[in-house]
């Protein structure tokens, strides 16, 4: 509990909300978990407060205990929450019943859920104004028409109408919001809303965000695990690790000077859009995970990972003020120390440092702390560029590994009558790429692109309807499965969801040792074993791992296992379809650190599919954009991003939240109108052409070619490089 | 949907840690109970010649329809077998049948429902369309004119009931195989190189097994039950082979010598209920979000 004056606080005004060591604890056979312990904030009137941390970090179980929404076996057990100045936990049933939805209303993670999918949206809408007794029925009718229609849904009045399945996503998470602002509310929580989105519909959610606390004056209090959805949007942000704050400050200030070691390594461990980042490509990540709600380490949680670790941290530390407005819960900078920049090698290691006071800098070493042993050989060196393409040139960079052309994939949907048409869905119409040895292709796209059915094409899960596709010289595209059989063993495929890619039912060491056995690497159990245990220390885990089952692990972990499943019988190319997708920040860096020193280990090729830019810029060396299953551009990664020349790509770029309230300030938000069309039936001509701000009448008769316009810079638009609305790519900001 | 529960309490409250002992009892105490009364049963069918010293097939008219005595515990039936010896050997015929039954109908369903669901196609109308159409018919109905045909006897009549118990496993291995195909790692199953049949054999099927085996367990008293009705009805076994379903039979019209059917019944109720327990035993502990992680 501090009382330091908060930028934004007025002092005269109460806060809208005010949380003084709030505990929340669930209660579970197997003991007590302290999921929220001791939390304190504020949130003034109007303003906008972000919360970030990582899963388990408690963030969530604080935002359903501000509306004691919380059920058995979690339960409130100390603390005090002050709404206007009203205490809630000590409110009644009916009171509370006012509240929530009328001055206090809260926003979900997932729309496809949030909506009741048997009434009618209109139900929905005029049932929350009329249950608050602010307005009558055919009131509270046109009122919701008015705040779909404020939400940015097209036709509001036809829209009402619907049922939720009729819309998408984005559109869902609109009317979740015009639910909450239905009834005018001081304070709207929103729990992680665009997390499920695509990066252009979040975009204009967080957009939607911005103008709702600017214009209607509502306080925000947003969670998220993304620092640039927070920098966005919020002018506070408070930093959440195992179930208590450990950072609190104006998000200018802690983005670009944290004061706990967590909040720089979640800064650091994410990469930026609109940085190059240097020759090795790692990224600052710290080894292990959060520490067990049911058994809690006794000094500062942070600890057992941290890198500026010093003896005094056995000792819990309070939260308090390390500089006017700002409060850190760290021993070493309340002593006055700054926490300086990574050094380039990255892995970084729970050591300890000597001194105190002045720039702390975290130790590097090769070894993780986990308790699972890394493999020595496994430890990051920085490569300097030129050595990386020697390496390529070596294996015959130049060299096409896979030469797609015209590749067509359409499925069939089930028909709806008899006598109607057959309709179907053009995932993918007509595709070029070419991916040459030892190079890591970026695919991005959003959802509905096609890239998920472009992967699984290439691999030969699914057989394409029309075009080539040549791996090292030959045509599989019509092969038959016996045929393509043993060019399994030259490419493999790492998936998305770590908890469905591995079968629950077998060990790790089946999971790993069944290729290994069946396309002859291994012949007897003795050699099997031998292999499994050398290719999970490759990947940084225990070879005891093999006798575990897959949901013994986190998702992290799994996903290693994954990669030692695909390496196993030593392809060259690898097919990534967003493999980090489902991770934390922090696991995300460890993953993408991991492929790429396998990358340089074993000379594979990448075709890393995301949907995340930043990440896809920091991995790759050229780029392919998609957009409703067609290359718009293709090009290397840092002139992509420099100068792009589709107008699709300008606006996907710009979407991209970047972690630096200045550069969020500064830089111009363009945003996409409207949804992506349908691929049932998708614009003649070109496909943008319907949200795209430069279309002509030549747009909607021509499919533009996919021409090249620079050396290896290709765009599939007829006014290629036309559309500059910033007069640049994503660094105008950074450098204005 | 359970709900919203107020879960404030000013009072620091603590929740007892419970022991893992009474933990397992809470949860698995009537499964655990089903097993022994279904290992009671085994065990009976086992040793059934030496548990009484009478002959289940010996007729005696002099004690004819004797009530409960020390020397005939049950009493005995219409032709002086004693009841209780001839409770004892009917467990094996009605034990093994509806094990039996179940069993094979469960694999063979299975394997049908599973291919049916991987393949998809053609192949998938084919056998689904067979499951309806045997579906469509009331179940004993269509049992008894298989046995019928067949003609009277234990083979004949598990034959007749293999016929109309397959489609349900079917049915549900189709439904559940449906689910799993389309799952990662399957796709990760495809793109090492495996063929369907091993993926489908090797990868899916036990994850599919759960429900199934659920099935299985509450199933086997179902197959008793229809058994012990066919044997009622004229078919099943062969007199005087001793079978539950037929004790009853013979006992029906014997209102004042009530111990000639009612115990049979009860054995009857006791290994289904005992199946039961056992079932939904299996059930619960299959299902991942009661499971202690």
């Amino acid at each position: 509990m501090n009382v330091a004056v908060k930028p934004g606080a007025t002092g005269l005004a109460t806060p809208v909300l005010e949380v003084r060591n709030l505990k929340t604890q669930f209660f579970t056979d197997e003991g007590v978990v302290r999921a929220v312990d001791g939390v304190s904030f504020s949130v003034a009137a109007g303003e906008a407060l972000g919360i970030v941390g990582e899963s388990g970090s408690g963030k969530s179980v604080t935002a359903l205990s501000l509306m004691r929404l919380l059920e058995e076996p979690s339960r409130i057990v100390g603390g005090d929450i002050r709404f206007q100045g009203r205490d809630v936990l000590g409110a009644d049933p009916e009171e509370m019943r006012n509240l929530r939805g009328g001055r206090m209303a809260m926003v979900f993670q997932d729309p496809m859920t949030s909506l009741n999918p048997v009434l009618r949206i209109a139900r929905q809408l005029v049932e929350t104004m009329v249950v608050h007794g602010n307005y009558t029925g055919d009131q509270a009718t046109d009122r919701a028409v008015k705040m779909l229609g404020r939400m940015g849904i097209n036709a509001p009045e036809r829209a009402i109408h619907s049922y939720p399945h009729q819309f998408s996503g984005g559109m869902r998470q609109r009317v979740v919001l015009a639910m909450g602002m239905s009834n005018d509310p001081v304070l709207l929580i929103a729990d992680e809303p665009t997390t499920a989105l695509d990066v252009t519909i979040q975009a204009q959610i967080l957009e939607l965000l911005r103008e709702l606390n600017r214009d209607f004056g509502t306080a925000i209090v947003l969670i998220s695990h993304d620092l640039g959805v927070i920098a966005g949007v919020c002018a506070r942000v408070v930093v959440m690790y195992a179930g208590e704050v450990v950072e609190e400050g104006s998000t200018e200030e802690v983005l670009s000077d944290p004061r706990h070691p967590y909040t720089w390594a979640l800064i650091n461990a994410v990469p930026r859009i609109d940085r190059h980042t240097p020759g090795n490509r790692r990224l600052t990540t710290i080894e292990g995970a959060p520490p067990d709600p049911l058994d809690l380490p006794q000094g500062c949680r942070f600890a057992p990972r941290c890198p500026f670790r010093i003896e005094r941290c056995t000792e819990h530390p309070e939260l308090l003020a390390v500089a006017p407005g700002r409060d850190a819960r760290c021993w070493v900078t309340q002593a006055g120390g700054r926490l300086a920049l990574p050094p380039s090698s990255s892995r970084l290691r729970g050591e300890g440092l000597g001194g105190e006071a002045g720039e702390a800098s975290p130790q590097a070493e090769g070894e993780g702390l986990s308790t699972l042993a890394l493999d020595p050989e496994a430890a990051p060196h920085p490569v300097a560029p030129e050595a990386r393409a020697g390496l390529s040139r070596q294996a015959g960079k130049g060299e096409r590994l896979l030469e797609v052309r015209g590749l067509v994939k359409h499925f069939p949907l089930p028909k709806n009558g008899f006598f109607q048409k057959r309709l179907i869905v053009h995932a993918v119409d007509g595709v070029d790429l070419d991916v040459a040895r030892g190079e890591t292709v970026g695919l991005v796209g959003e959802s509905g692109c096609g890239k998920s059915t472009l992967a699984r094409v290439l691999i030969r899960i699914h057989k394409p309807d029309a075009g080539s596709i040549v791996f090292e010289g030959e045509d599989i595209a019509r092969a038959s499965a016996a045929e393509i059989r043993p060019l399994r063993k030259r490419m493999q495929m790492v998936f998305q969801d770590p908890y469905a890619s591995l079968n629950p039912r077998m060990t790790v060491a089946d999971i790993i040792g069944e290729p290994l056995r069946f396309h002859g690497l291994a012949a007897t159990a003795a050699e099997t074993r031998e292999q499994v245990a050398e290719l999970l220390s490759t990947v940084g885990l225990s070879p005891k791992a093999a006798q575990r089952y897959p949901h013994e692990f986190s998702g992290g972990q799994r996903q290693r296992i994954s990669i030692a499943r695909a390496l196993a019988v030593r392809p060259d190319f690898i097919i990534a379809d967003e493999p980090i997708s489902a991770l934390d920040v922090n696991i995300q860096a460890q993953i993408i650190n991991l492929m790429l020193e396998l990358q340089e280990k074993f000379g594979l090729t990448y075709l890393f599919i995301a949907h995340d830019l930043a990440v896809v810029r920091h991995i790759s060396d050229r780029i392919v954009v998609l957009y409703l299953g067609k290359v718009v551009e293709v090009a290397r990664s840092g002139v992509l991003f420099e100068r792009p020349l589709h107008p699709y790509t300008r606006y996907l770029i710009s979407a991209v939240p970047v972690p630096d309230v200045v550069v969020e300030r500064r830089r111009q938000h363009l945003q996409l109108k409207g949804e992506p069309p349908s691929a049932v039936d998708p614009p003649s001509g070109c496909r943008f052409r319907t949200r795209c701000p430069i279309a002509r009448a030549v747009c909607a008769e021509v499919p533009p070619p996919l021409a090249e316009h620079q050396g290896g810079h290709f765009a599939a638009c007829h006014f290629a490089g036309e559309f500059q609305p910033d007069g640049g790519g994503a660094h105008a900001a950074r450098h204005g | 949907m359970t709900a919203l529960v107020d879960s404030h309490s000013t009072v620091l409250a603590v929740a007892p840690v419970r022991s893992r002992g009474q933990r397992w009892r809470r949860r698995y105490g009537l499964a655990a109970a089903g097993a022994a009364i279904i290992l009671a049963w085994i065990l009976i069918a086992l040793l059934a010649p030496l548990l009484t010293p009478y002959h289940p097939d010996a007729v005696d008219v002099t004690v004819r329809l004797q009530p409960l005595s020390p020397a005939h515990w049950l009493g005995t039936d219409a032709l002086g077998r004693d009841v209780l010896t001839r409770l004892l050997h009917g467990a094996r015929i009605s034990l093994t049948t509806g094990i039996v039954v179940v069993l094979v109908a469960a694999a063979v369903g299975t394997l049908l429902g599973g291919i049916a669901a991987y393949a998809g196609g053609r192949i998938e109308e084919l056998i689904m369309r067979l499951t309806d159409l045997v579906l469509c018919f009331p179940p004993i109905i269509l049992a008894l004119a298989i046995a019928a045909a067949l003609g009277i006897g234990t083979t004949n009549t598990i034959i007749a009931m293999l016929v109309v118990w397959w489609p349900k496993f079917a049915r549900l291995a189709h439904s559940l195989v449906i689910v799993q195909r389309s799952q990662e790692y399957v796709e990760a199953a495809m793109v090492i190189g495996f063929s369907p049949a091993r993926i489908l054999l090797r990868h899916i099927i036990p994850n599919a097994v759960g429900p199934l085996i659920v099935l299985v367990t509450l199933d086997v008293g179902n197959a008793i039950i229809t058994f012990a009705g066919l044997s009622f009805l004229g078919l099943g076994v062969v007199p005087p082979t001793p079978e539950w379903g037929s004790m009853v039979a013979e006992g029906r019209e014997l209102v004042s010598q009530w111990w000639v059917a009612t115990f049979p019944g009860i054995a009857i109720l006791t290994v289904v209920l005992g199946f039961n327990f056992l079932g939904d035993g299996i059930r619960d502990w299959l299902d991942p979000k009661s499971r202690r992680r």
